[in-house]
Order: C-alpha cells, then structure tokens, then sequence
C-alpha cells in the first residue's frame, strides 16, 4: 500500500504575509547528539571532573531543575530526529525541518548546554565555555554556514570571561556574547562591566537568553510551584535585567553597548519603560548617573525577539505593543526546537504589517544589528 | 455540495491508541484509533499549524478542587505536539478555546473491501483488497 | 471594645470635598511612630521585654518603604518631624477634608510584621491593630482600615482575623506582594479562609520582607531598581493565586493589589492565557482562561499609575481588560505621585470616574456596602 504520510517538515512554509520571505532566527537551540559529545572538547583534566562529579550548581537536583517540563526535553514533540539524538542535536534534521523547511538565511545559536556561567567550579565552568563555543563552531557553523555562534563565558569570574571572550571575539563566526540573566549578581552591577566593556570594544552584542541557575528564587517571594508559573518568570526576569541594566548606569557608562532579550517576551516592555520613568523622575536623587530617562536608553540599546510571541485577544494590541517598543528594535525568532516554537507566518500573520515593516523583524533588523549579509 | 468518500487506511494500520496522517482530497487529516473507533480531524493545529498526528494522545485532566487531581477519557484527546493545546479527537474542538478554535472533525466509517470494490469511494493513493477492511472518511 | 457603627458618612459639616463625597480612597498610609507608642497596646509579659531589651528604641522601618525617601511623602504631606503618615492632623487637614472621600481605607505597613519570632510578630500585629483603632479610627469616621497580620504564620495571622473581625471599621486584611512564599502557596490558605469567612478582600500591598531578593538576579544597588520590582512582584502574584487555585477554594474572596502600577497587568495576562492554553492541565482546577479569573477576583487601587502623563492608559486598561470594575481610587496619601489634587487621571465627572471612585470600591469591600448613598447625589 502506498498512503500519502506528509512528512512533518513539509508542512506550510509561508503564510499569505511572508510571500516566501526568509528570515533570520534569532534564537535556535543546538544539543549535544549524544552526552558525551562535549568530552572530546574538553581538556583531560575537565573530562574526568565531569565523570566523578558531574556539574555542581546552586539548585537542589544535581541533572535537572525542579519544574518539570510539559514536554520531554522542553522540545517540540515532533522534533525528534530518527536518528536518535534528541533535538536540536541533529543538523540534517534540523536543517529539514526548520533552517530549509522555514526558509531561515541566518540562524543564531542559543547554546543553553550545561550553563557553564552557572557553574559553581570558575575553572570547571571556563572550560565547558571555551567547548562549547568550540562545539558550535566545529559541529554547526562549519556545517552549516547559515548559522552563527555565540561567545558562551563564566561571568563570574571575569578574567576568564574576558579570555573566553578576547579568544573568540577575533572569529567573525561568532556574532554575539551570551550571558545568562540568572547571574550571582542582577548583571548591572559593576562587577560585570568589564565584560560589558569587552563587548562593546568588539562591537558584539550581548544576547541574554531567558535562564540560569543563580540560587535565589524566580519571584521576590520565593519559588513557585508549577511550571505554569516558573515558565512565566522569564518575564520577571527580563524586567529585572533592564531594570538593572538601566539603573546601575551600565548604558551612560558604554554608549554603544547593545542588548538582545532572547525569549522574554516584548509585551511587558512599553508599562516597564512607563514605571521606570515615572518612579526615577521622583526617585532621581538616588540615581544621579542617570542623564536620560531610562525609556531613552531601553530605546536606544536594547533589542527584544518575538519568540513567545504575545498574544492578545485583539491582535491589534500586539502592534501597538511593538510599536511602543521600537519596530526597529524587534527581531524575529523561533526557539527552535522547544515546545513554544513560533513559525514564522503565525508571527507574520499576527502582525498586520506592510511589507517593509515585516522585513525589518522577520530579518532586515537582525542583519543590521549582526551585520548579515 | 454532496459529500465525497475517500478510503484513507485499512483498519490494521492505525493501532488503538494511536494516529496516522492520511491525504484526502488534498486535505492533511489526522487519523485516530480510539479503542476500535476511527476519528479524523484536520490535522493542523488552528494555532501555529502544528500537525496534530504527532501529538500525544492523552486523557483529560480535571480537578473539582485544588490538588484533587483525575484523569478522565483517557486516550480521548490529543495535545498539540508544539504548544500542547488539547482537542478533543471526537469533536475537533480545542479544550481551551472552543469557541474559535477547533478543528474540523469528518465522518469516518469502516467498510470492507469487498463493498469498496463496488461503491462510490475515491482510493487515491492505493489499492484496496477485497480480503481488508478500510477505514473511509467523508468530505 | 466599643465599636462605632456611624456609617452614615460624612459627618455633618464635613467638607464634601473634590468628589462631592462620592469617593472611597482605597490606598491610604498611616504610620506607626516608633515602637514605643505601641508599649501601652502590650501585656506585662511583652512590655518588660520590649523594655528591658531596648526594643521601643528600635525603629522597624521597612527596607521596601523607607520613610525619607521622596517617593514616600510629598513635601506639603511631611510631617515637620516623624515619620510620613504618623501625623492625624495632616490627614485630614491635608488629604480628608480636600478629597472628601466618604471612606478612606487605612494601610499601615509595619516592620513589626516582618519579625523572625512568630509570637513576636503576632503580638505587634495586635498592638499595631489595637493602636489603629484607637489613635485613628476613633477619631474620624472617614476612617476604615486594613488588619495587620504576622505574614511568617498563618494560623496566629488567621487568629488576629477573628478577633478583629467584629469591628466593622476594618474592612480587609494586610499582606504584602513580596514574602517568604508565593501569595497562592496552601501556606496562606488559614488567612483565606478566616478572611472568607468575614466578608473581607485581602489587600496586597507593595512591600518585600526580603526573604528573596526583589530581581531575580540578586540584590541590586539602589532602592529605585527595588520600587520598580515591586510591580513583578504583583505579577507573580497573579501567576500564584490564580495557578494555585486560591479563587477556585475561596470562590467569594478578592485580592486588592495596592500600589502595583496598575498599567503592567494587561501584557501579563496575555501571556499568562497564552502559557495555560497549553500546560493547563499541570492546574486542571483553573478551569478558564487566567484572565478571566483575575477580572472576577483582583482589584487594583489606581496610585500609582504608571503612564506617561495624559497618556489615556487608564481608558486603555479598562478596554484591555475588558472590565471597568477592576480599578478602585486610591491617593495613596502621603506618597508623592501626583501633584495637586491631580489624582484621577481622567475627568471626574466620566462614567468611569464614577465606577473607580465609587461603585467598584463599594463592590469589592462588602463592609462598605453600608456607606450613605445619598452623599453621591
């Protein structure tokens, strides 16, 4: 018998608003194919560390984090590959099912794996970065050269940061500096400016991907139960570190500092720009660094990417929001392979924007902000 | 507009407990087998068009109070493989917004070879036997 | 105790006021002066020991409200001495007899509650109470006020509830948007229940015990960065009372969120409805979608509004959320928010001025139901 059984990744590529338009996904999850995979990047010394001991963080399960998921391996339930690696750790598949199926010209690699500047061991966590960022050359972009690296570093110790970085920053295949939002410290604080000098003087953006492990608990009081809520802290999260961000002064210090939230949302943005001015104006005597209103520096320094994608009953609330933020300062991303995934046409189709605006967010903005082809 | 019938799967290959994507009239549909009974449903999530067949298939989950959880028509819903929005594989409609999304749910119907052989049905993509039975969907 | 029951309000001769005195003031601050002025509130056991310790001489100011800042009291509202909202004479001079509300509900937000010893915490709760009834509520009929609680224990905050729940001038029970727990936690659910049982919201001030840091990152440098988390704070508290089923256990029972910002609640709830539209079934008791559930069961006292000025975000809102029942008026007397009497961001004599002033106060708090209509005409 021969039944008709569509493959998954041919399903509908553009929506009526994309006119077969490519974009650049901000936001793409590469996994290692197997556990093991990483050890060949790691030094002798790393590789037996991790044997004995495994990774030692600031949470109470040693493998996993206390909120179980909703979908194995937080994936999409489809994005299995055949082969048996998990997803994401399979390029071929990858590629078949988003970079080719999704029409994707530059994707940027959001490497979550292990969290090295999370890690409590500084060296051990120096050295999972520096195999990482070697990973995702070796393994991705010299495989595929429509995807782009991203510095991983230990921000707590900024000397090896800055080596990390001051290494990779010279190989025009990583295009942007990730730092965890969850860091010991809400990452304005002075102790990470160096890093942030690092960037600025490379002229790499800083991608600060949703998560991390950092001990203290997601809300001001205290840890949620359900994973309906811990998932929503992404938001809080992101509030918190462009409150930080903002007020500590990091944008008067490095003008030329530029900022990417990566899974965060957008909504929450435009009330977050109304309080922190409203609440400076009133409280500015204590923050006398600041020159400008903090909305002026979230404006100028700050890039938000669409994945989850608000949505509000009316979409026309979803334009609104974006154009509070900036529809310059929007880049599109998908998430690729988690359970929340955005496609592309449901992003376009929500939007209700002409053709130069869609370009902008689906890829002209990220180019711009990457210097992409 | 008269309804035409398309023979999509025989019986045997879609398991209980378990969903096949078919082709009919250009349509993709999701194919369930619900303890020996067929469903099909569009199977593009109305959402962000996921594929509902690679979805699990699951129970309802409900609760009179907190804490008091249950588990009910076990096997009777499928959750969206990318969002996990729940449908009901008998209706089509999403648990969670069934006013404005749902899926489209056809008529299916099991007949033997043998009658197929004679009748008004369209196999488009394969051969039916006379020795087989079929699950049939109208569109 | 002697219990007042004048609710025909305002007293005669009292000035109507900027709204004509239909209004309730949902969000005003009094302020303990110094521990010592609790010691007459106290038995012989706690008195000796708050002497003998030296504990009158400490100040139990609140990290999360400090008393000199410029946000806490607006110049003209300052006392010459002592802290903001510790002066009765500039209530009513200054706010009462202007604003003319027929009730203002009174907020005393006190470090005493923060105490690490359970009973300590418990015992200036009571003496904080006694000491509003007494020094305050006695005083101007205007007057309602919240039931301070221990917030470190629920079944001694669910006593202090009961004993005093038959005075009728407190019209609600105090908690804080940032403590140990999640607001939802079953830990809270003793406070719930005994409120439940009274007719009494629960009113969610601005304010951390810091058992966690305000941003999830850690502690930042400056108390702006803190005042500002004060808003995700009441986002996670949405995300905890609804996703714990406070609202499907306690179905009568309202939460008032006061000083959260208001503006920040809409985009919360868009991504809270989108989030339960797949994980629901983690919480099968909430059984519609989030918003819908905070539209029925959380109130918003509206200073501060967070917008830029003449923005229309109140309007907004009201669209947004689909509800004009949602936001109660509130000064927030003496924070500095406003200028003038410029309080109500929309004009006084709209529909939905009516709503914030009047009617939504008097639909979430049943102990003002009694208020004299007759003022409003």
């Amino acid at each position: 018998m021969s039944i008709d059984v569509l493959e998954p990744q041919e399903r509908r590529k553009s929506g009526g608003a994309l006119q077969g338009l490519g974009v650049v996904d901000c936001d793409i999850h590469p996994q290692f194919s197997t556990p093991g995979e990483i050890l060949e990047f790691l030094p002798e010394r790393w590789r037996d560390y991790v044997r004995t001991y495994g990774g030692f963080y600031r949470q109470p399960l040693a493998d996993t984090l206390s909120h179980p998921r909703m979908a194995p391996d937080v994936a999409r339930a489809d994005s299995w590959p055949p082969s048996g690696a998990p997803p994401g750790g399979d390029l071929a598949f990858m590629q078949k099912q988003h970079l080719d199926a999704n029409n994707v010209e530059h994707g940027m690699l959001m490497p979550l794996n292990r969290g090295p500047g999370n890690q409590r061991n500084l060296e051990y966590g120096a050295a999972l970065a520096t195999a990482v960022n070697d990973w995702q050359i070796a393994c991705w972009v010299e495989r595929d050269p429509r995807l782009h690296a991203s510095i991983v570093c230990t921000q707590e110790h900024t000397p090896f940061a800055l080596a990390e970085i001051e290494r990779c920053a010279p190989d025009k295949r990583f295009s942007q500096i990730m730092l965890p939002p969850k860091s010991l410290e809400p990452l304005g604080r002075r102790r990470y400016w160096p890093i942030f000098e690092a960037a600025q003087a490379f002229n790499l953006p800083i991608a600060l991907h949703v998560g991390g492990i950092n001990g203290y608990p997601p809300t001001g009081s205290g840890w949620p139960s359900y994973y309906i809520e811990e998932q929503h802290t992404n938001v809080q999260g992101m509030q918190g570190l462009i409150t930080s961000m903002v007020i500590e002064g990091v944008f008067e210090q490095f003008p030329k500092l530029r900022m990417v939230l990566v899974e965060g949302g957008i909504a929450w943005a435009p009330p977050l720009k109304w309080r922190l001015d409203k609440h400076w104006k009133r409280l500015k005597s204590e923050a006398p660094h600041l020159k400008r209103l903090p909305s002026e520096y979230i404006r100028d320094h700050i890039w938000f990417t669409t994945q989850p994608l608000d949505e509000p009953p009316e979409d026309s609330d979803l334009l609104e929001t974006f154009e509070q933020v900036g529809l310059d300062r929007i880049m599109f991303s998908t998430d690729y392979p988690h359970w929340d995934f955005d496609e592309p046409s449901f992003v376009a189709a929500k939007l209700r924007i002409g053709p130069e605006k869609l370009r902008a967010i689906m890829s002209g903005n990220a180019r711009e902000l990457y210097g992409l082809s | 507009m008269s309804k035409s019938r398309f023979v999509v799967a025989k019986t045997g290959d879609v398991a209980p407990g378990t969903s096949l994507r078919v082709n009919a009239g250009g349509r993709d549909i999701a194919l369930f087998n619900v303890s020996g009974e067929f469903f099909a449903l569009g199977d593009r999530c109305p959402h962000e068009s996921g594929s509902l067949c690679a979805g699990k298939i699951v129970g309802f989950a409900e609760a009179d109070e907190p804490g008091k959880y249950r588990l009910v028509r076990d096997g009777e819903f499928v959750r969206c493989p990318w969002h996990g929005w729940e449908f009901d594989i008998r209706t089509g409609k999403s648990w969670c917004d069934p006013e404005k999304s749902r899926v489209r749910a056809y008529q299916t119907g099991v007949a033997a070879g043998s009658d197929l052989v004679e009748g008004p049905y369209v196999a488009e993509t394969f051969k039916v036997s006379v020795e087989e039975n079929y699950v049939v969907i109208e569109i | 105790m002697q219990v007042r029951m004048d609710h025909t309000i305002p007293a005669k001769g009292a000035a109507v006021g900027l709204f004509g005195g239909a209004a309730v003031d949902s969000d005003v601050h009094i302020s303990v002066p110094s521990v010592k002025a609790l010691l007459p509130y106290l038995n012989q056991y706690w008195r000796q020991q708050f002497l003998t310790r030296g504990i009158d001489r400490l100040s139990w100011n609140m990290t999360s409200d400090p008393p000199n800042a410029p946000i806490t009291a607006r110049p003209d509202r300052r006392p010459t001495s002592g802290r903001p909202g510790s002066d009765f004479s500039i209530l009513k001079e200054k706010h009462l007899d202007v604003f003319g509300p027929s009730a203002a509900i009174a907020n005393c937000i006190y470090g005493g509650a923060a105490l690490h010893s359970e009973d300590m915490a418990a015992v200036v709760c009571t003496a904080v109470n006694d000491w509003i009834a007494a020094e305050w509520l006695d005083r101007d009929p205007r007057l309602r006020a919240s039931i301070v609680v221990p917030l470190n224990n629920a079944d001694l905050a669910a006593e202090e509830i009961e004993r005093r729940a038959g005075d009728p001038r407190f019209v609600q029970v105090l908690m804080l948007a940032m403590g140990e727990q999640p607001l939802g936690k079953r830990a809270h659910w003793p406070i719930y229940a005994a409120a439940n049982r009274h007719g009494l919201p629960i009113g969610v001030h601005a304010g951390s015990l810091y058992q966690h840091p305000a941003l999830a990152g850690g502690y930042g440098s400056y108390f702006l960065e803190d005042y500002v988390a004060q808003a995700f704070g009441f986002e996670s508290c949405v995300l905890s009372l609804v996703s714990e089923g406070v609202f499907a256990k306690f179905p009568d029972l309202k939460f008032v969120f006061m000083e959260s910002g208001v503006t920040w609640l809409p985009a919360a709830l868009w991504r809270f409805d989108k989030t339960w539209r797949g994980v629901r079934a983690e919480v099968p008791w909430v059984k519609v979608p989030p918003s819908q559930i905070v539209r029925d069961h959380i109130r918003l006292t509206l200073q501060p509004f967070d917008e830029p000025e003449g923005a229309g975000r109140l309007e907004r809102f009201c669209e947004q959320m689909k509800s004009d029942e949602m936001v109660l008026f509130s000064t927030d007397f003496p924070h500095w928010h406003f200028e003038g009497e410029a309080a109500l961001p929309i004009s006084a004599s709209s529909p939905l001025a009516r709503k914030i002033l009047w009617d939504n106060p008097r639909g979430t708090y049943p102990r003002l139901n009694a208020l004299s209509p007759e003022i409003a005409a």
